[in-house]
């Protein structure tokens, strides 16, 4: 079975309740849907209060290649055009809107039957994509017509498609392989037609054998697309690692997947895809996992984008009572909320409720230069060294020894057995680099 | 910058990753001082009280030791539970003769943590191994009493070693008093150095490969047996706290060496073998040389981290004024530590 072979973790995957089947959430209250929700240029709100939206109506727009915009998840009343908190509790522009009435955009088809025939060109394929909002739904957000634009130095050769779910807890990817199997293989041609590619491999860990059945039985049908069982390991689902797993490529340092030849597409995203494309739906609502240790019935709900959070965890049975921390994602690289008052956006895969004895670190203790931080980077770093560098204020040891390479997986810490928080200072010196690289490239004027 | 901090109600915020692995310092310590344990046992078994009182005398001064320096000197709260001192004790009463006088072990001990440990902050901080100093220091301070060995007498009367042509059933008599005598490796030195050929030392000293083995050897307390240390080895790489390239690149570059030595004159240097069973070897190269804070971070750097130590210690066993090697190696081989850092990487991805 392939895998990456430098560095990574084996924690315990955590996949609790996975064969619960997805529910739909219903919520009808106010919705809360942040204007800026992938990585790129801002957008700009194109509504006002007091407005009348129907359901898949742009509430943004954005200009710059690098951006994306947001659709409104139901018909209703624009209560008003102001600010909420994100995952940081930093306060970001965002439209509230009350659900009223029944409308929706005519193009949207809300037709369910599966739809092969791929009629757009190319270029209309890219397009769509761009304008219904769809952004790497793994949890980065990048905008995903931007990744189908080839660089003109370079040629995709290989579809890679993100199944493996490597973070212990998730769920929702794999419940979305065993609900909608022949969706994501027909979102998948339609990548493979917009990059021009034969190939497409679906990566999907060995600890998911319903979906690599599955998904193995229907892909025969698809012409050019296998499907590969993964060993365990995390950080399989990185960009990079699962380049490394699928085609035995490595990424160059600086570069994107693209310049080894490769397109990462995760499942997700595939499902989204075919939505946009043969159903022209926006990205207005996506499979959420809810989970965690003490979570009465962990499960998967499908949720509309803008929903409060907290709707999600009193569907499951409301906040365990031990709760210490809520976590926006995996434990290895989810972020911490501050509270329950956030809306759902496109990157939330999960919330993870920690249970009060699981949400402290352990205080740090002496770096006993074990080494087992260098066996566990999946970039061949030295964490421990960087650690130092980046306290000494050494940004330029940092930069010769590669501190930008760094994915912020979380291996060295997660094995550091001295729990230092090699990860927090390896981030900060990674964004101090990556300033003093700009301002260095920045002619003086 | 705080490292998690507190928001409304009672949600903690902190960086990812939010769950961390099983392993952490204390269980590492642990983890060494089981796998010192078989060790121990045969030490015991074959030395007697002695032995036991060393152990005891050592390990204690140590971690009391540590204890008062972080009390007093650190004035930080004083935390043992990381287990680090029990190892030094441990492991500079295994590189002790087991009759060595106790005051001399309080020194040794005193040396191990005071000097060649928290003189440098403590655990981590420590360029050379803290139970090899104590050792050295001792070896240079009292020539007499560290190379003065007791002749292993068994609990369960089987007999002694080192005591050419005794027969078996005369063994009671003989386990009376602490007898001493030369290591086997001394008795090469002493041998060649009146003129005798390797074959005839060998002869004169008369050990089994089995014996060797088990440990029925005049020798440091814990370097005697070595099937004890192995298990303690392969226990450790089972539970990972050390990996295979120091003891392999360090024993094989050893017996390599040896075998040349031999190959070239047999009658000048001992057989790869002898060399290999003889000596603290196996004790240096599964527990000294492979101690985390005073070896090499990536693989290939613990690599030639071994091949040095394996070299040094024939080097030194065959051309130096000591019979044996293994400490001076490996504390020569610790001072290259920062600069085998420096020029063996990790092999970065996509560079």
């Amino acid at each position: 079975m392939k895998t990456f072979h430098k560095g990574g973790v084996h924690p315990n995957d955590h996949k609790l309740n996975a064969d619960a089947p997805a529910q739909i959430l219903t919520y009808d209250g106010p919705l809360c849907i942040m204007v800026s929700q992938h990585l790129g240029a801002p957008s700009v709100p194109i509504v006002k209060r007091g407005d009348k939206v129907k359901r898949g109506q742009p509430l943004t727009e954005n200009t710059a290649f690098v951006g994306s915009v947001v659709h409104a998840p139901v018909s209703g009343l624009i209560q008003n055009v102001s600010e909420a908190p994100d995952t940081g509790n930093f306060a970001r522009p965002a439209i509230f809107i009350q659900p009223e009435g029944d409308e929706s955009e005519d193009f949207i088809v809300d037709d369910p039957t599966l739809n092969r025939e791929i009629r757009l060109s190319p270029g209309e394929i890219i397009e769509r994509i761009k304008a219904m909002g769809i952004v790497g739904l793994g949890g980065a957000c990048f905008p995903t017509h931007v990744k189908l634009s080839i660089p003109k130095d370079c040629k995709a050769e290989y579809l890679l498609i993100n199944g493996v779910e490597c973070e212990p807890f998730l769920i929702d990817d794999y419940r979305l392989m065993l609900d909608k199997p022949d969706e994501i293989l027909v979102g998948i041609h339609i990548l493979m037609k917009a990059l021009s590619v034969q190939k497409a491999i679906i990566g999907i860990e060995a600890n998911k054998p319903k979906a690599i059945a599955l998904l193995k039985e229907k892909a025969a049908a698809y012409a050019g697309i296998t499907v590969e069982a993964l060993k365990m390991k995390y950080p399989q689902g990185a960009e990079k690692q699962l380049v490394k797993a699928l085609t035995g490529r490595e990424v160059p340092s600086g570069k994107l997947p693209v310049h080894a030849g490769c397109v990462i597409q995760n499942v997700g995203t595939c499902f989204a895809v075919y939505e946009a494309v043969q159903k022209h739906k926006p990205l207005t609502e996506r499979l959420v996992t809810v989970t965690g240790p003490c979570v009465e019935s962990p499960r998967n709900f499908w949720v509309k984008i803008g929903t409060p959070v907290s709707a999600l965890v009193e569907a499951c049975g409301g906040l365990p009572e031990n709760t210490g921390k809520i976590v926006a994602g995996g434990p290895m690289m989810g972020k911490a909320l501050p509270h329950l008052n956030l809306p759902v956006t496109k990157g939330l895969s999960a919330l993870l409720l920690l249970p009060e004895e699981q949400a402290h670190r352990r205080a740090a203790e002496h770096c006993i230069r074990c080494g087992k931080c260098v066996e566990a980077c999946p970039m061949g770093l030295e964490p421990y060294l960087l650690h130092a560098a980046v306290r000494n204020q050494r940004m330029d040891l940092c930069e010769r020894h590669h501190i930008t390479d760094c994915i912020e997986c979380g291996c060295c810490q997660y094995t550091c057995p001295s729990f230092r928080p090699l990860l927090d200072t390896l981030r900060l010196g990674k964004s101090k680099v990556n300033q003093i690289i700009r301002n260095r490239n920045t002619p003086h004027q | 910058m705080p490292a998690e901090q507190s928001v409304s109600p009672k949600m903690i915020v902190s960086g990812s990753p939010h769950i961390h692995g099983p392993e952490s310092v204390s269980k590492i310590m642990w983890g060494v001082v089981i796998a010192l344990l078989p060790a121990l046992a045969v030490s015991i078994y074959y030395f007697g009280l002695p032995a036991l009182r060393t152990v005891l005398v050592s390990t204690a001064t140590c971690v009391a030791l540590e204890w008062l320096i972080q009390r007093f000197l650190f004035k930080k709260p004083g935390s043992l539970q990381d287990g680090s001192a029990v190892i030094t004790g441990l492991l500079l009463a295994f590189n002790l003769p087991a009759t060595l006088p106790w005051w001399m072990t309080v020194i040794g001990a005193t040396a191990a943590i005071g000097l060649a440990k928290m003189a440098y902050g403590g655990l981590g901080n420590n360029p050379f191994n803290p139970a090899l100093v104590g050792r050295v220091f001792l070896l240079i301070s009292f020539p007499v009493a560290m190379t003065t060995w007791p002749q292993p007498q068994p609990m369960f009367g089987t007999a002694p070693a080192g005591q050419p042509a005794v027969e078996i059933g005369a063994a009671t008599e003989l386990a009376a008093d602490a007898l001493t005598g030369p290591t086997p490796l001394g008795v090469i030195k002493e041998g060649l150095q009146q003129g005798l050929t390797i074959d005839e030392s060998l002869k004169s000293l008369g050990l089994s490969p089995v014996e060797m083995l088990t440990g029925q050897r005049a020798g440091s307390l814990g370097e005697v047996s070595v099937l004890a240390i192995l298990l303690g080895g392969l226990f450790l790489l089972w539970r990972r706290i050390i990996t295979w390239h120091i003891p392999a690149a360090f024993l094989g570059s050893a017996f390599v060496f040896a075998a040349i030595l031999h190959a070239a004159a047999p009658q000048a240097f001992p057989p790869p073998g002898f060399s290999l069973l003889s000596g603290g070897i196996m004790l240096g190269a599964f527990f000294m040389a492979t101690d985390m804070v005073t070896s090499p971070m990536t693989p290939w750097g613990k690599i030639i981290f071994g091949l040095g130590c394996g070299l040094l210690t024939i080097l030194i066993r065959n051309f130096g004024a000591y019979p044996e090697g293994v400490s001076f190696a490996i504390l020569i081989m610790n001072a290259f530590v920062p600069l085998i850092n420096r020029g063996f990487k990790p092999k970065r991805y996509g560079c």
